[in-house]
């Protein structure tokens, strides 16, 4: 079974990306300014104090240690304590993430709905008037910056007409898509810009292949070839797109929190580099990083499952 | 589109308009105070909030600054951005891309992790990260970037150079006696560079996407510092009141990403046609 082998190697390639992440984060926590013991008691401490807190933490034992000790609470689900807040940093993911895991669903959500039939437009009259209109209109999209179409739609649709709330989350799970639909709406445009533009010229490119072509000679009807042969075809690559754009939809949901007061881990991780919360900068890079791994995981097996060829 | 029968391909008209946009860019950004009809930071309590005329273009801001000037005076610190956050991870980038594509093996397993990695890593939470450690600012910026950004040109470079040392004339430099830091530089690399110029053009624009992002934010540009993104952080409580402060500077970011990605489609055409 080539399927499952590939499905193996590619949960084994998981590890050594896990254990460079955790190494990062790491590093990177051990960089930021001021040390997590002076956090905790202020600039006037004792020494005694100081070495008390240092040996609670285990920052008196060496980094190799240190680093053990970090990897072995990261697997037993323990990322500490928020210092601001003063809970466990797991349960302020669990409570934030879940929000922003909805943004960003419901941007790529919209954003197909968008891309999808303006690239089939696109791509079916190729070179003419449509075509030109909707490549410039997504090519302007992907020059504006995601905090500026938040704002603009926040204006118009927010405090100008009222259609939607201009900010937080709401309450009810209706309540919250009502809510999120404006920031969504805001990342899923500039996704849709790229994911039309490759969209587009897969399309191009499948529609001129042999075997669409002698499905036409052999009297199929143009929807159904479009449906079956020509999108299935076409998608190969948007599913790859979509993997790798993740990342950018999470820094993006970074933004658009921001803008539109959304309470989601974004929102939650510039609070805390603001308040120096380390314990939470480090449990959400480390949970944003696992996130956008599985995605890329979940994306490579749905792309060999509609070629198989992927999985060589 | 016709084909074209003429040796001499036409330059195609992505290509012009891009060039035409950057030009007058650059043109604005060396010389803002030709142009620019105020003072970009004099304060005018006569003309608070004033609505675009004849008199203020673009209108003014809450302290009466004229909004024009401050467009024109940003494109300064824009354009910079858009070349200092990308000059060194495109240096940097292509440097190691090259030497990961010649010497293969082990040196491009180990990249390839390298780039499994930064791509987990969502780009802006780690830039973010980053200026966080430094300090808000340009220069933290520009390394920030730098830190991360070399990856996606040493891996275009990579796989470039790695298609080119097969290739006959990189034998008969061997051949030769040519050593390899020649026959890398001065050899492959002018025939593998140009896959990674097309992308420096889109990562410009990105660049001006960033760095207005992390003004807006308040970790780039610092205020009173006439640059896009803080000056639509300056106006986001007035957008419903006086929408030329934030619009203006935005339709700036909007106009120079188009001028870089047009630019950057037009440059791919040409040397497609030219293959």
């Amino acid at each position: 079974m080539p399927l499952a082998s590939f499905i193996l190697r590619r949960l084994l390639q998981l590890i050594p990306t896990l254990i460079f992440i955790l190494i990062v984060v790491f590093v990177l926590v051990r960089l930021l300014p001021g040390d997590p013991t002076s956090a905790i008691l202020g600039d006037r401490a004792l020494d005694a104090d100081v070495e008390r807190i240092n040996r609670q933490l285990g920052l008196d034992r060496s980094l190799v240690v240190q680093f053990g000790v970090f990897v072995q609470s990261v697997f037993t689900g323990d990322l500490g304590r928020s210092i601001s807040l003063k809970v466990p940093v797991t349960e302020l993911i669990a409570q934030r993430l879940p929000i922003t895991m909805l943004l960003t669903g419901m941007a790529a959500l919209i954003a197909l709905v968008l891309a999808v039939p303006l690239a089939f437009w696109a791509a079916l009259y190729r070179g003419r008037a449509a075509d030109t209109a909707i490549r410039g209109a997504f090519q302007v999209g992907l020059s504006m910056p995601v905090f500026y179409i938040g704002l603009i739609l926040l204006t118009v649709f927010g405090a100008k007409l009222g259609w939607f709330p201009v900010g937080g989350y709401g309450d009810g799970f209706i309540d919250h898509l009502h809510h999120l639909f404006l920031p969504a709406l805001t990342l899923a445009l500039s996704l849709s810009a790229i994911i039309m533009r490759n969209l587009r010229s897969a399309i191009i490119g499948v529609v001129d292949a042999e075997y669409v072509q002698f499905a036409r000679a052999k009297g199929i009807s143009a929807r159904l070839i479009l449906l079956r042969h020509v999108l299935r075809n076409a998608l190969i690559s948007t599913v790859a797109l979509f993997g790798l754009s993740i990342g950018t939809l999470l820094g993006g949901a970074v933004i658009t929190e921001t803008v539109f007061a959304v309470p989601g881990a974004g929102r939650l991780m510039v609070d805390s580099i603001y308040g120096r919360d380390y314990p939470v900068v480090q449990g959400l890079t480390i949970a944003l990083a696992v996130l956008v791994s599985v995605t890329f995981l979940l994306t490579d097996l749905f792309q060999a499952w509609l070629d198989p060829r992927v999985a060589r | 589109m016709s084909v074209a029968v003429s040796r001499r391909a036409a330059i195609p008209r992505p290509l012009i308009f891009g060039g035409v946009i950057l030009a007058a860019s650059l043109i604005l950004a060396i010389f803002p105070a030709l142009f620019a009809p105020y003072d970009p930071n004099a304060f005018d309590y006569a003309a608070l909030l004033q609505a675009p005329s004849g008199t203020h273009l673009m209108g003014t801001d809450n302290f009466g600054r004229d909004v024009l000037s401050r467009v024109i005076h940003a494109y300064t610190i824009d354009m910079q951005i858009a070349i200092f956050a990308t000059v060194f991870p495109f240096l940097i980038g292509t440097v190691i891309g090259a030497l990961v594509g010649y010497i293969g093996g082990f040196a491009e397993t180990l990249f390839g992790r390298v780039v499994d990695a930064v791509i987990t890593f969502p780009f802006l939470v780690l830039v973010i990260a980053i200026v966080s450690i430094l300090g808000p600012g340009l220069m933290n910026m520009y390394i920030a970037v730098g830190v991360v950004g070399w990856v996606f040109y040493a891996r275009i470079i990579a796989a470039e150079v790695k298609v080119q040392k097969r290739l006959d004339y990189a034998d008969a430099g061997r051949a030769m006696g040519y050593t390899h830091l020649r026959i890398i530089f001065r050899h492959l690399l002018p025939n593998a560079i140009t896959p990674a110029v097309v992308y420096w053009m889109t990562d410009m624009a990105l660049a001006i996407l960033l760095g207005s992002s992390l003004g807006y934010l308040g970790l780039g540009a610092q205020p009173p510092a006439a640059e896009w993104g803080v000056q639509i952080a300056d106006g986001k409580n007035f957008m419903a009141t006086a929408w030329w402060i934030s619009v203006f500077p935005g339709l700036a970011i909007v106009l120079t990403g188009l001028g870089f990605s047009l630019t950057g489609d037009g440059l791919a055409e040409v040397l497609r046609t030219k293959k």
